[in-house]
């Protein structure tokens, strides 16, 4: 008897063991493949970037480039030289910078207070404030687009970068608003007040207490304001024209307007100058960008 | 003069009342403690007396002065969180000093007050640390600390010690208790711990649903309930509460328990008022550690009780008995042996009874 259950628990280590490993091989398979799909268009883009037009036209897309030319690349940024119809990115990425840091910085600094207010300073009503900015989430972009564009007009800042920092820094600040206020809330009260029992004030307990410990949400707020603003191609597209065009629009436009032969290396480097920013602002601070969506309470 | 006096003090949230006609008095270097359930009002009272909290009706003075609209860091008190609320971007110097910096004192006083508290607290090798890098109780002392550096007239803690293990709860009340005995400071102290207050106190208020029942020594709380709510809330078991009837015979006034047919001569105790007291429907309050299994006073009055059940607990045991269907809860020590769903003989000390009037559930 003893020994009939001993064996039985031998054969059913061993069966779970190849259960185990089954499904160990088979979950590497499956996040591999999912990988592979995922980076198989940037693969494509890189790769195409760096060839020429003949390459482009007698290879496949996964063909490797006989070299490293960066001919295209330079084209992208700085175009061919010759005066009129040339256009190329680099005034449009110094367009988007001008910007985009602006409207990150005042937005997110906007959303810090108001948080701060929402959950420190409590006044009568504040939920409803907090609701109605929390609505502001919720509104599609089309839809503010006339108001937007004649208030733009009104104020004279329309096809300017102002304006677009304007846009921006309004429609940003419901999200940093929300980011802000959720993370203040789980900060005891009672830092607060001890702050004003040792007579801090508003603006002092603001900096010298509540931002230092702030980062975290700080790095998730300027990576999501600087991705988004980064990326919009809606308003930059309907507030500017011309030469004060975001990068984005820019992007559109020497896509889509070059008269001639298709220019696939030069589309395809111009799209990844277009998408880098971004990119180096993930890779410096993905890390706190997790490490900010999951902390909790300020301990101590 | 008070160096604390709360007058006809009213507070509500909305359409909540949660403080009532508080009146309060300390003197110079007393330690009050404000005990309560929770909900009962006692850190919104703390908030107010703060600064922290706005009064809907009522003043609060300090050495005399209406201080009901003063700005809390005008008010010269400190507080003491039960977070401890270190500030977690500084240091522990950042954190003791910060109070006098925004206060303008100058460098050098500044200096001396920080090298002064931080040796008395024996804090003084943590001053570079952050908040994160010290223990619960290192914690605790900087949170004093910085209290301590701004020489407060009143210090207000807001239960500081429900954060820490029960060794070293034990241990920081201690040093609370020398500090005040050192310092010979003010204190208000909110706590829900009853071992706490009397511990600590030189007088308690128990509050519930925000009015105080009692403001008395810890002695008086103890022996001399003026409700049967802080006869109910201090002690662990707390005082048995037995519903009877006096009979008054010429100058005879005796206990009888519903449904019981012997009398408890209570002659000895000292009533408030003797008039009216044929018939009155009371509770005969007796706390477990009052009834005992030998007779050790003359007047002790001998009582048979069925036991029930037992709890040991180490160094005592709590025996639960029926006393004409009330349960009667008694505390022995552990080496008696009693005999479970048998009669058992009790004495109860009569000269430590209590006795409330069933109906307003005050003491007579």
């Amino acid at each position: 008897m003893q020994d009939k259950i001993h064996t039985s628990y031998k054969q059913l280590e061993q069966r779970s063991k190849y259960t185990n490993m089954f499904l160990r091989w088979f979950l590497y398979f499956v996040l591999i493949l999912f990988a592979l799909y995922f980076i198989f268009p940037l693969y494509v883009m890189i790769v195409t970037s760096l060839k020429t037009m003949e390459e482009i036209r007698q290879g496949t897309l996964l063909t490797w480039p006989s070299g490293l030319n960066f001919d295209s690349w330079a084209v992208a940024w700085g175009g061919r030289g010759y005066g009129a119809g040339d256009t190329f990115l680099k005034p449009y990425f110094w367009n988007s910078i001008k910007m985009v840091v602006p409207a990150v910085f005042f937005s997110t600094f906007i959303g810090a207070m108001t948080g701060y207010v929402l959950t420190k300073w409590r006044f009568k009503g504040d939920q409803w404030v907090f609701l109605f900015l929390l609505f502001g989430c919720f509104i599609p972009f089309q839809a503010i687009l006339l108001p937007m564009a004649r208030t733009l007009g009104v104020l004279g800042i329309s096809n300017s970068v102002i304006g677009l920092v304007l846009v921006h820094t309004v429609y940003g600040i419901p999200f940093t608003t929300l980011f802000f206020r959720n993370y203040y809330i789980s900060v005891p009260t009672e830092l607060v007040k001890a702050a004003r029992i040792d007579g801090a004030g508003f603006f002092k307990i603001f900096f010298k207490i509540l931002l230092p410990i702030s980062a975290p949400i700080i790095v998730v707020t300027v990576i999501w304001q600087f991705t988004q603003i980064w990326n919009d191609f809606l308003f930059g597209s309907t507030f500017s024209f011309g030469e004060a065009a975001p990068i984005q629009v820019a992007l559109n436009n020497m896509v889509l307007s070059s008269t001639s032969v298709k220019e696939y290396n030069v589309d395809m480097a111009s799209a990844i100058i277009a998408g880098v920013p971004t990119l180096i602002v993930y890779v410096l601070a993905g890390k706190y960008f997790i490490r900010g969506l999951t902390s909790g309470a300020v301990k101590g | 003069m008070k160096t604390l006096k709360i007058d006809e003090l009213s507070k509500n949230f909305g359409t909540t009342e949660v403080l009532r006609k508080i009146n309060l008095e300390i003197d110079e270097g007393n330690f009050l403690v404000l005990l309560g359930p929770s909900g009962c009002g006692k850190s919104t009272l703390l908030n107010i007396i703060a600064g922290l909290e706005t009064i809907n009706e009522g003043n609060v003075y300090i050495d005399d002065y209406n201080v009901s609209k003063v700005e809390p860091k005008d008010r010269n008190i400190a507080m003491v969180f039960q977070s401890y609320a270190l500030y977690p971007s500084m240091n522990v110097r950042e954190n003791m000093i910060f109070g006098l910096k925004q206060a303008k004192v100058s460098k050098e006083k500044i200096e001396e007050q920080l090298q002064k508290v931080s040796k008395f607290l024996q804090v003084d090798a943590l001053l570079e640390r952050k908040p994160s890098q010290l223990s619960g109780g290192q914690r605790q002392r900087v949170a004093i600390g910085r209290a301590l550096v701004r020489e407060p007239r009143i210090f207000l803690f807001d239960e500081p010690l429900s954060n820490l293990d029960a060794k070293l709860r034990v241990e920081m009340r201690r040093e609370i208790k020398k500090l005040h005995q050192q310092l010979k400071t003010t204190v208000v102290y909110v706590t829900h711990d009853q071992t706490e207050a009397m511990s600590l106190g030189t007088n308690i208020a128990i509050m519930n649903h925000g009015v105080i029942q009692q403001n008395d020594t810890p002695e008086n709380i103890y022996n001399k309930p003026s409700n049967t709510f802080v006869a109910d809330f201090i002690g662990s078991p707390s005082m048995n509460l037995i519903k009877g009837n006096l009979k008054q015979n010429s100058n005879q006034i005796s206990f009888v328990a519903n449904g019981s047919n012997f009398e408890i001569p209570i002659n000895g105790y000292d009533f408030k008022e003797k008039s009216n007291l044929e018939n009155k429907e009371v509770f005969f309050g007796i706390r477990p550690e009052h009834i005992f299994s030998k007779k050790s006073n003359d007047g002790d009055f001998e009582i048979n009780l069925r036991a029930d059940l037992s709890e040991y607990i180490g160094h005592e045991q709590i025996m639960t008995f029926d006393y004409e269907n009330q349960e009667v809860l008694a505390k022995f020590p552990s080496t008696i042996k009693i005999e479970l769903s048998k009669n058992t003989k009790l004495y109860f000390d009569l000269t430590q009874i209590s006795l409330f009037d069933a109906k307003t559930e005050e003491r007579i």
